[in-house]
């Protein structure tokens, strides 16, 4: 079998736009979904059942379906009502956003709960509100064990991107799929965009090892 | 000072105080013994509503705590607590677990509040240690910084959950020192405790709990020499 770089090279520049597209719509994701999540997760927590029901369902809803689905749904479904043109970048922006927003707020509620009670409640007994002591003293804790769960995501959502190659938004699997399409290879373009993945997933693990590495010696 | 009436708390099913009614004066020092499970954490923690309760009143300082127009904030910037597992704030140093109330909540200029922290490191000890974390004290060390963190808000009253029970026996005593000296300062506190030398030293009046009520209340001597209840007798019994 010959494996024929040639089409490799064609779509090298192509491969290389799609993988910033990657890489910026799991960036996106990260902070539109961090933003959110907070929001989301602190609202999980609250202890009025009505205020928090909404809060479930929502983490309920984007972590119990498959984020493929979620695609469509805003893609051919939420944006059209917005806008007359949906762009498939900002559907794809918004899906993962939406998503990671719910396992983020999982991530910040799981944070949070993991530092003793006494914290709050020694924040509490020297006059603090509920929000002064979130923020200088429970949040500051809870974040630095966040680290890990949140890098964790964004591996995630680099790899799970790749699912907005199904509504034509040119990141990297789509411009895989693209010369798949042309040359009727399988091996060439598939694989290459696999690497090409790999490399960022094992590069953000390393880096979150050493982040890891030097917090936990502080 | 203080002044609760017929103060009732159930958790669920379980009524952990049935009734308790108690008046501390201003400068006074009451400790409350008892034996585990009897309600002293829970009385305590009622009285600056880290635990909300059922029935009944509490009124510190002119301030009704079940009043809906009280601010619990405010009571609580007049109310220090200490507890038996310090609650350092660990991502801090000791100078910025004592500033930064004072800081957040009274507001003050930094300068002031460093001032008032290394006054306060100074009484307690511990001055060379303003600018270490606390996950390098000795547990007796980190006590005395709790204490000096509470008194930092300048509290009018100071409770104190058996503050030396998670304390290595030999950093009781530098504990009880810094708190005899705040009692002897006219501080007015509320001590549950099983130190009953302390107790019987440096209390007031001493108050006994067992099954969610106040069984007897008197003087160290009224107590513990002469108890009055069968209860108390047994539980001193075991303990002293
Ligand atoms: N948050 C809570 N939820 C449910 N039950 C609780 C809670 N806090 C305390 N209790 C129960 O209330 C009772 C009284 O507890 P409390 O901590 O006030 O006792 P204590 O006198 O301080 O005992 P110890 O000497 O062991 O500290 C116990 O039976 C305890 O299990
Ligand atoms: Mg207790």
């Amino acid at each position: 079998m010959d494996f024929r770089f040639d089409i490799i090279q064609e779509y090298a520049p192509f491969f290389l736009q799609g993988v910033l597209l990657t890489i910026g719509l799991s960036l996106i994701a990260i902070i539109v979904g961090s933003i959110l999540g907070l929001a989301i997760g602190l609202g999980k927590m609250s202890k009025k059942v009505l205020v928090r029901l909404p809060f479930e369902w929502y983490i309920n809803f984007f972590r119990g379906t498959p984020l493929f689905v979620q695609i469509l749904l805003v893609h051919f479904g939420l944006m059209p009502l917005l806008f007359a043109q949906p762009s498939p970048t900002v559907s794809a922006a918004v899906s993962l956003s939406l998503n990671s927003a719910a396992y983020i707020a999982e991530i910040f509620r799981a944070g949070i709960q993991s530092i003793d009670k006494g914290q709050m409640e020694a924040a509490r007994s020297l006059g603090m509100t509920h929000a002064q002591a979130m923020r200088y003293v429970i949040l500051p804790q809870a974040l630095k064990r966040m680290i890990p769960p949140f890098a964790n995501e964004f591996i995630v959502l680099i790899k799970d991107s790749s699912l907005a190659a199904i509504i034509a938004a040119p990141e990297l699997m789509y411009w895989g799929r693209a010369a798949q399409g042309q040359y009727y290879r399988v091996w060439e373009p598939y694989l290459t965009v696999a690497l090409i993945y790999l490399i960022l997933t094992l590069s953000l693990s390393k880096l979150l090892h050493y982040l890891e590495r030097k917090y936990s010696t502080q | 000072m203080i002044k609760v009436t017929n103060l009732k708390k159930s958790f669920g099913h379980l009524q952990v105080l049935k009734g308790i009614d108690a008046h501390i004066k201003e400068r006074e020092v009451v400790v409350v013994i008892g034996p585990s499970g009897s309600g002293k954490s829970t009385f305590l923690r009622c009285l600056n509503l880290l635990e909300d309760f059922d029935e009944g009143d509490i009124v510190i300082d002119g301030y009704h705590l079940k009043d809906k127009n009280t601010d619990i904030n405010k009571v609580r910037e007049e109310v220090g607590m200490v507890f038996q597992r310090f609650n350092l704030f660990p991502h801090m140093t000791v100078l910025d677990n004592i500033t930064l109330a004072p800081l957040k909540v009274r507001k003050w200029p930094l300068e002031k509040a460093k001032a008032t922290a290394m006054e306060l490191l100074k009484k307690v000890g511990l001055q060379d240690k303003a600018n270490v974390y606390p996950d390098s004290l000795s547990g007796g060390q980190a006590q005395r910084v709790a204490i000096a963190r509470a008194l930092a808000m300048g509290p009018k009253v100071m409770l104190f959950d058996e503050p030396t029970s998670a304390l290595d026996p030999e950093m009781v005593g530098e504990v009880l020192s810094v708190m005899k000296q705040l009692a002897n300062e006219g501080m007015t506190m509320v001590v549950v405790t099983h130190e009953m030398g302390f107790a019987r030293e440096v209390g007031d009046r001493v108050l006994f709990m067992d099954g969610g009520y106040i069984v007897e209340e008197g003087t160290p001597s009224d107590i513990f020499d002469n108890p009055q209840h069968e209860r108390t007798k047994a539980f001193l019994s075991k303990v002293l």
